[in-house]
């Protein structure tokens, strides 16, 4: 209690109320107040609910690929079912875990919070993607529960629309449904970011995370729909016999491959933009240290979110396209690169004289710093044609997009949750356990792809249910590896949900941050500020200027650890 | 054919490519470790040396700064470059086919590869190779994608449906060696694959004498042009010849109805073949029927390679080192016979 009063008296507050507040999770219970509401925070909950099944779904999936991929034979799986095995482990990732998470979750949660405002500016559009999401997600589940597919996540042509015996237009129509789902989200938080700020809230006092979101926002408005349209075409040309991506009917393999990936390239940026975002708040945060470069870091989202445009083609240099097309594709990959290193080396400097905590959500965000570090730089052994002809469908991309996507993206968003826990839940998990799966997570994770950058310069292709017995030693490590992950995964499952029922109460600021989300109480009530905001202070700034009681809590501290 | 050490870390070498992509690795491996660990140094000595000492400190200010960030911006940039150039220098030699080469045919299907020597042998998983000569994969599918890949040579190449795709190697050490299919392609996808023997010029030849010859290529080609389709009652010259003249015609540019002008490359013929009305010479009538649905892939490739022998260019054989009869004339120099290709990864500057 004598927490809240320090808040309060951070807000500057003279009224001390005692009594409990309504807040947005204890605004309605029933079911109704829950499906028709327009809060965004509690629309963030319900895709949280709904993203975390996906990423364990898609984690069953992953643990089959590995156990079949411990001896050399295909023996646990048949091949048939090792190939929608793999199939529907990319599908469910990447369509409705990695890319709704940062976004549609913390964005959903922390964007309004983070610029002072009291929703998004589309709070109906923002409850009808989460609908929209959720009937993408049904289909696709339906497509999988009666028969699955088979097609690996990238439905290439024509394997996709002549010969697959499986259900590729139910699962595409599932995945053609959600991107629209993508497309308002990114749509809503655009006009967000333009319209809702609070007064004082200048677009470069924005917190990183909000330039992160804003640039994948981008990037969900303008690439989404040229997936769908593809999937669509592949639809046609499946049902109706339409020649456009079949030879056998007029139509051309490659141009699928030009469609695809001119959305999908720019989807891994999606799926790493809001990680940077995550990882720039807690490094700054949890060395209470302005970010290093504010401008840099920010203008790299956006440098990032433009060049991806740029180079699909980096897919495609063994396929059949033009070498002039496929050089100034590996230019331009290299260009892109540049931003990425410019935001490593702004992080590291951010640590420089700062006061470093090693709080849970600051272990994931180190761990980001080195996975993402690995993935981008073994992204420059792709990028380069001559190597990548060796390298490109071998383990080595896979042990690559691993380490950027989980690696980064999935460290960045658990850092991010529990980060952001005690404001969601105004609770606080078992700091001990958060410090073990952290480092479980990044032990495991390292054992598990490490060994398939080896696996992959020695040549073994990827999506193969069977292998040649003398790669077994590394895939053995990599199973093992596997197996550690997945504890370390699973446990935050487990502390987190204790954490509701008997987690202490985490205060309104529990690391005395001067973000605006932290100068709520936590759980926010539902309109997120009691008085609207007005920004005084610059982005992260830690000292007295933040307005925030920092020598009364210092004080406080001391009389804990004396008591 | 790994190392038999415990934990393979590296593949066999056993092409012209092998040592340039070899070097391009390291080149990338050094230059990772060399920003690695400084960041990783950095990251540990500041998180460390700057630990919180006390809860909610409020460390100095550091504005950023000008001079790191246009250091940190242009030395990436400079490295990218570096790596960039070798990567394009590697790959051009890589995809740049080149003209004097031996032919091998090859056609991938769900789930197996189909492989003929310019002397007629054929093989299916397997394909047996000199040492010492560049060979020249002239590939396509009668399904869906897949790619020819062996580690071993460090390349590889996508096969399309619908068109020629080329890839090139020279072997330089004998040896088994994996071949696999590189592009998901259905169900036994990881079961198509195979060996390449990479061999003396000498074993070569035995092995070619010891496998029973049917038809070369350009025989099996002409038996078909000839006989078995009809292609000759129109094609084959004469005065009451209705259709294009063929001999002389490979790589030359050929003008069309309409005024456009094409390269008569490998596709072009392929395409003629299949879909005679989307590409009429200039001066025929669109009287030619399609045989699409009548001539499998191979024959088309044996089609191609006995127009291309019309032309002057045979199927580079053998020759040189080859006692094999080769019944057509061999061509004392494979001419012109250089691009094919246009668009594609094929195209051979000149």
């Amino acid at each position: 209690m004598q927490k809240v009063d320090l808040i309060d008296a951070a807000m500057g507050s003279d009224e001390v109320s005692r009594e409990p507040k309504v807040n947005y999770l204890t605004n309605g219970y029933t079911l109704k107040s829950w499906l028709l509401t327009k809060d965004h925070k509690r629309i963030a909950i319900m895709y949280l609910i709904t993203v975390s099944i996906f990423f364990l779904a898609g984690g069953l999936y992953a643990s089959a690929i590995r156990l079949e991929l411990l001896t050399p034979a295909s023996d646990l799986l048949q091949t048939a079912t090792y190939n929608k095995v793999f199939t529907q482990h990319g599908i469910l990732m990447i369509f409705f875990f990695l890319i709704p998470s940062i976004p549609a979750i913390l964005g959903n949660f922390l964007l309004p919070l983070m610029i002072g405002a009291k929703d998004l500016a589309l709070p109906r559009i923002n409850l009808l993607s989460l609908y929209i999401y959720w009937l993408g997600a049904l289909i696709t589940v339906y497509a999988l529960l009666v028969g699955g597919v088979d097609t690996g996540w990238t439905f290439y042509t024509p394997y996709s629309t002549t010969f697959s015996n499986s259900y590729v237009v139910l699962a595409g129509l599932g995945i053609f449904i959600n991107g629209f789902s993508s497309i308002l989200t990114g749509l809503n938080f655009i006009v967000t970011v333009h319209t809702m700020r609070a007064p004082g809230m200048t677009w470069f006092r924005l917190p990183l995370f909000v330039w992160a979101q804003y640039a994948t926002s981008l990037v969900m408005i303008l690439g989404t729909p040229v997936v769908a349209i593809t999937v669509l075409l592949v639809a046609i040309e499946r049902v109706a016999r339409v020649g456009i991506f079949d030879p056998a009917i007029g139509g051309d393999p490659i141009l699928f491959q030009h469609l695809f990936w001119f959305y999908s390239h720019p989807a891994v940026y999606i799926m790493i933009l809001p990680g940077m975002g995550v990882v720039s708040e807690l490094i700054s945060n949890f060395s209470r240290k302005k970010i290093f470069g504010y401008e840099f870091i920010a203008f790299s989202s956006i440098a990032i979110a433009v060049f991806g445009f740029l180079v699909w083609g980096h897919h495609m240099f063994v396929s059949g396209q033009s070498i002039y097309a496929s050089m100034v594709f590996s230019f331009l990959t290299m260009v892109v690169a540049v931003p990425s290193a410019i935001k490593m080396f702004n992080w590291t400097a951010t640590l420089y004289k700062g006061s470093v905590s090693y709080d849970t959500p600051m272990l994931y965000a180190i761990g980001f710093l080195g996975l993402f570090l690995i993935g981008g730089l073994t992204g420059l052994f792709l990028g380069s044609i001559g190597l990548t002809v060796h390298l490109t469908d071998t383990y080595f991309v896979v042990a690559h997009f691993h380490y950027v996507m989980v690696g980064g993206q999935v460290i960045a968003y658990l850092g991010g949750i529990h980060y952001w826990w005690p404001k969601m839940t105004g609770k606080m998990y078992s700091e001990f356990w958060g410090k073990i799966s952290a480092m479980l997570v990044f032990v495991g994770f390292n054992l598990t792809f490490f060994p398939q950058f080896i696996l992959g310069y020695l040549g073994m292709p990827r999506r193969y249910a069977a292998y040649p017995p003398e790669l077994q030693v590394l895939n053995i490590f990599s199973t093992a590896g596997a197996s550690v992950l997945g504890v370390g995964l699973v446990l935050p499952v487990i502390y987190l949900t204790l954490s509701l029922i008997n987690g202490k109460p985490a205060g309104d600021n529990p690391w005395m941050l001067p973000g605006l989300e932290w100068r709520t109480s936590s759980p926010p009530p539902t309109e997120n500020f009691e008085k609207p905001p007005v920004v005084t202070w610059e982005a992260y700034e830690f000292g007295d200027e933040s307005g925030l009681d920092l020598e009364s809590a210092r004080k406080n501290v001391k009389a804990e650890a004396i008591a | 054919m790994q190392t038999s050490s415990w934990v393979p870390l590296f593949p066999d070498s056993a092409s012209t490519f092998s040592w340039q992509v070899d070097a391009l690795y390291f080149y990338l491996i050094i230059i990772s470790i060399a920003f690695a660990v400084p960041i990783i140094a950095a990251i540990f000595f500041f998180a460390i040396k700057y630990r919180e000492k006390e809860k909610f400190a409020t460390p100095e200010e550091l504005h950023g700064s000008l001079v790191l960030e246009t250091a940190w911006t242009i030395v990436p940039f400079i490295v990218s470059m570096t790596i960039f150039l070798g990567g394009a220098i590697v790959y051009y030699e890589q995809y740049r086919i080149p003209d004097e080469a031996m032919d091998v045919y090859v056609v991938g299907k769900q789930w197996m590869w189909k492989v003929q020597h310019p002397t007629g042998q054929r093989e299916i998983n397997e394909l047996h190779v000199p040492i010492g000569r560049k060979v020249r994969l002239t590939m396509t599918t009668e399904d869906v994608l897949h790619s020819f890949y062996i580690p071993a040579f460090r390349t590889k190449a996508d096969v399309v449906p619908g068109r020629y795709t080329y890839m090139w190697f020279e072997a330089t050490k004998p040896g088994k060696y994996h071949l696999y299919c590189a592009e998901y392609c259905g169900l036994n996808h990881s079961g198509m694959g195979g060996w390449i023997y990479a061999m003396e010029p000498k074993d070569y030849e035995n092995w070619l004498a010891g496998n029973v010859t049917g038809q070369t290529p350009v025989e099996a080609g002409r038996d078909l042009f000839e006989n078995k389709l009809g292609c000759a009652s129109c094609h084959a010259g004469g005065p009451s010849q209705r259709g294009a003249k063929l001999e002389g015609i490979y790589m030359k540019p050929v003008k069309l109805v309409g005024g456009q002008t094409v390269i008569a490359d490998d596709d072009y013929i392929r395409n003629s073949i299949l879909n005679p009305s989307s590409q009429i010479v200039e001066g025929y009538q669109p009287i030619m029927p399609t045989f699409k649905g009548q001539v499998t892939e191979e024959q088309l490739m044996y089609l191609v390679a006995y127009i291309k022998s019309l032309s002057g260019v045979t199927a580079n054989s053998t020759s040189g080192t080859s006692s094999m009869a080769n019944t057509q004339p061999a061509a004392a120099s494979p001419s012109p016979a250089a691009n094919s290709g246009n668009n594609s990864n094929t195209s051979r500057p000149k």
